[in-house]
């Protein structure tokens, strides 16, 4: 339809606009990225860039395939959000090519195809990330201790683990925390003897473990989180629903049995829940778009990355679960429609009650 | 973004409504700028359509003279309004002319030459509100010409005598001015507080009801005081509401929300609820018209912007061009973003300087490009910030994405009538798309097709009604001529029977003349009279 130009306001506007809500959320990001630097070194660092950088080339040759404007789109940051979460969901010693064809899976694939910015119906970096965890399933398990300094791989040692034939890294590869219980709690072993080592809740929730380039400190995550809702670029909707619906299944499981499953701390705290909760399943695009909606798809994604920990066979579910739930949107958003005022959830015009 | 607004720390009360926005207010601009007069422009153009309803019939013509209140405009119609002439002078034209509306189409207007006398011609009887009935108090309101001033400009009569068709508990003044900029209400309760709360208590008489609640939003500390300290010539239920500093506050269902804390049904009155609502300024309106017989020949406006090189607080008379308004105060910065009529939420630009100011007008604004923000739009990334501040309930991105597909019956389905256009959806999202621009475009369209169906059917119906005349016509037709011939026939039969006596009784003379002359046809004859008329 073609709408005529000007004929009612409003004739101002806030101050917010879509560039701007992109790059206030990398803000909220960085903490934790600049711990995943800290903790992983240089190697980390070469990653998070060949992702951003790789991530802009996909998003400009797809935006000239598509005969969009490049120069109003390409720096909306929406390509660089997208990469910039799934750096941080990558083993922070994975090799350059990961990275690629990441950004590839994400901004081709989850993202233009379907038509580009807002088109998506799937979180373009969780697609990435579930076709990797699928497809290069020993690159992307390759879980890197947190480097001390002493044994920090200098300059060019990390560009050669980056870039190069990668060294031998088994010196530094551990497990991580999800990884190793589950792979404990299949031999047999009760949570109890499991536990005695690093990945206690303490340590989880500072973030000094191996993990994922961005996922490992619960605690600068939840800053950044709760810096977007200060600003009131999302609402509590979806972050408390997802810790909520995992603390409450976890916790029903751990009271049930708590030498077979951990408790919903220890959950809470560990892989990509928090990053998750606060960063993306609170994806605009991908997210329902009232709060009750919200609450909905929380929840269920909270339980749902608790059931595919507990039950399937991969140690994490996250992107799993919100790829899962993102497709449910459309569903929810049906059966979630705010009340119009002066009418029922009908619709209906509402009864004058007399007093 | 401001994180925290100060205003809405401020103690106020009321019901929550939901939604809302919160636009910078940017009213210390002409906040403090005292009302002034503004001097007598060179050239009124009075609009004969300065209200919701019919547009009033001319009474004068070129070349008349007329005085300051002579009634110029008639109402036509239960929904309409009279139109005066602002001051003493000489009509110049009476025709169409460029309306105050962002079409720029021509509407009727008086234009007069102002004579600079100031003459009154005759004013309405003075009423004394104490003894005159409701009905009186209406219809002096009816003869003033008086409309809604807050912009809907919806015939105040029509809605004063509310108080005959429901029982109604509470009138409320709506002094929230929730749009940025316009200071004019706040101005006018600072500054004539007496005149206001007189206005005020005579509206409760008319409509009967034993509660006034003085809504005024709480970033107007000053005019709350004033209004508090002339609270009791309001009446003797009335008191002062500050309501949370809030876009669309201003909104006639959303104020009564936020005051009684019952939401209007959809398509109904607030009137269902016991409650009617008038504006400040109105009711100012409504005690010069009682008090002094004045009809509505002036208003107050707000002129600001930073577009404006001084902007201020003014008394206009309805049809002053905005040029005028304009070199008062001290003209343009530059060129402006946008020159507008009423605030930046839901005010109507204008295409021309030389539109004049009607009845409803509460603001001149020439925002700049800092101000309007306008940005180009990018695709919907769906945040649900619309969602959010709808005030309405609606889903303003589906409702978009519905009428962009041109699915109009679709974004009925979800509630598009029921969006009242205050623009807090499109203020608020971050891909800057034009949400309500295309709410309204679809609006109007669906009125289109309402009317066309409408016409169609009218059509088909004026059609049908044609061919059943013509049908009965051919009928009546038919049956006269069966009936003609019928006659003819009976004539003829009559004419040949008479003939056929004729001979019969020619041959009975016959007979009888020829009786000696012995014929014994004659008993045969009258028996084939019967058969010849049987043929």
């Amino acid at each position: 339809m073609n709408i005529p130009a000007i004929i009612s306001g409003p004739h101002t506007h806030s101050r917010f606009s879509v560039t701007e809500t992109m790059f206030m959320v990398m803000i909220c990001l960085s903490p934790a990225t600049a711990m995943g630097f800290y903790l992983f070194g240089w190697p980390a660092l070469f990653l998070f860039a060949v992702t951003l950088a790789s991530a802009l080339v996909f998003e400009a040759l797809c935006l000239m395939l598509a005969r969009k404007p490049v120069h109003t789109y390409l720096f909306d940051g929406s390509a660089l959000l997208t990469a910039w979460i799934l750096a941080m969901t990558l083993p922070p010693w994975a090799p350059w090519w990961v990275a690629v064809v990441g950004a590839f899976l994400a901004i081709v694939v989850g993202k233009h195809v379907y038509g580009g910015l807002g088109q998506n119906m799937f979180n373009p970096a969780m697609v990435a990330r579930a076709a990797l965890l699928i497809a290069l399933p020993v690159e992307m398990t390759q879980w890197i201790m947190p480097v001390d300094l002493a044994i920090t791989p200098g300059f060019g040692e990390a560009l050669a683990i980056t870039f190069g034939t990668p060294p031998a890294v088994d010196a530094y590869s551990g497990a991580s925390a999800l990884g190793y219980v589950t792979a404990e709690l299949s031999a047999g072993r009760p949570l109890s003897e499991i536990m005695g080592n690093s990945f206690d809740v303490k340590t989880l929730f500072f973030g000094n473990v191996s993990g994922s380039l961005g996922e490992t400190s619960a605690l600068l995550i939840l800053a950044g989180g709760i810096l977007l809702m200060a600003m009131r670029l999302i609402t509590w909707h979806i972050p408390l629903s997802v810790l909520a619906g995992a603390a409450t299944l976890s916790g029903a499981l751990y009271l049930a049995n708590p030498e077979a499953y951990p408790s919903p701390f220890w959950h809470l705290t560990s892989g990509a829940m928090m990053l998750t909760a606060f960063f993306i399943a609170t994806d605009y695009v991908t997210s329902p778009a009232s709060n009750l909606g919200r609450v909905i798809y929380g929840a269920a994604i909270g339980a749902l990355i608790v059931i595919i920990r507990t039950f399937g066979s991969f140690p994490e579910g996250a992107a799993f679960a919100v790829l899962l739930l993102n497709g449910c949107v459309p569903l929810i958003d049906e059966y979630t429609r705010p009340r119009i005022f002066g009418r029922t959830r009908s619709g209906k015009p509402l009864e004058i009650a007399d007093e | 973004m401001k994180l925290f607004s100060l205003s809405s720390l401020k103690r106020s009360t009321g019901y929550s409504i939901r939604g809302g926005v919160h636009p910078e207010t940017r009213k210390h601009l002409a906040a403090g700028c005292a009302i002034e007069k503004l001097p007598m422009p060179k050239l009124l153009r009075v609009p004969l359509q300065q209200h919701i309803g019919a547009e009033a019939a001319p009474l004068v013509q070129r070349g008349d003279h007329v005085l300051k209140g002579q009634i110029i405009g008639k109402a036509r119609g239960a929904v309409s309004a009279n139109v005066h002439a602002p001051t003493s002078g000489e009509v110049i034209a009476v025709g169409p002319f460029t309306a105050p509306h962002p079409s720029g189409l021509p509407v009727a207007t008086v234009t007069i030459r102002p004579d600079g006398e100031e003459k009154w011609g005759k004013r309405l009887p003075r009423l004394r509100p104490e003894d005159a009935s409701a009905d009186e108090i209406a219809k002096q309101v009816l003869e003033a010409g008086i409309v809604g001033m807050g912009g809907a400009t919806f015939p105040s009569a029509v809605k004063l005598g509310l108080g005959k068709r429901y029982k109604l508990h509470t009138l409320i003044i709506n002094a929230a001015e929730c749009e940025p900029y316009l200071t004019c209400d706040d101005r006018l309760i600072q500054e004539r507080p007496e005149d206001v709360a007189d206005g005020i208590a005579i509206m409760a008489k008319a409509l009967g009801t034993a509660r006034v609640v003085i809504a005024i939003e709480s970033n107007k500390p000053h005019a709350i005081e004033a209004m508090k300290r002339y609270i009791r010539q309001a009446g003797p239920g009335a008191e002062v509401m500050a309501v949370p500093t809030l876009y669309p506050m201003g909104s006639e269902k959303h104020l009564v929300q936020t005051v009684i804390g019952k939401e209007t049904p959809a398509r109904a009155l607030t009137a269902e609820l016991g409650v009617v609502v008038h504006n400040a300024a109105t009711a100012q309106a409504v005690h010069k018209a009682v008090r002094y017989g004045e009809p509505l020949l002036s208003r107050i406006l707000t002129v600001s912007g930073h577009g404006v090189e001084r902007p201020a607080n003014l008394e206009v008379l309805i049809g002053t061009p905005v040029s005028d308004i304009l070199d008062h105060c001290g003209g343009l910065t530059g060129e402006p973003e946008r020159l507008l009529l009423g605030g930046p939420m839901m005010g109507m630009p204008i295409q021309s300087l030389r539109v004049p100011v009607i009845k409803g007008t509460n603001g001149v604004l020439a925002l700049t490009a800092r101000e309007t923000r306008r940005k180009e739009s990018m695709p919907c990334i769906r945040c649900g910030k619309c969602v959010a501040s709808c005030p309405c309930g609606l889903q303003p991105n589906e409702l978009n994405l519905r009428i962009q597909s041109d699915d109009l019956d679709g974004a009925v389905d979800i509630g598009l009538m029921d969006c009242v256009s205050c623009g807090s959806c499109s203020f608020t999202c971050p891909s800057n798309i034009q949400l309500v621009q295309g709410f309204n475009y679809a609006k109007g369209r669906l009125a289109a097709k309402q009317s066309q169906k409408h016409q169609q059917e009218e059509t088909k119906r004026l059609a049908e009604a044609r061919t059943a005349r013509e049908e009965a016509i051919a009928e009546a037709k038919r049956k006269a001529m069966a009936a003609h011939k019928a006659k003819q026939e009976a004539k003829k039969k009559a004419a040949a029977a008479k003939k056929a006596e004729a001979e019969a009784k020619a041959a009975a003379e016959a007979q009888a003349d020829g009786a000696e002359a012995a014929s014994q046809d004659a008993p045969q004859q009258p028996a084939a009279t019967p058969t010849e008329a049987a043929e």
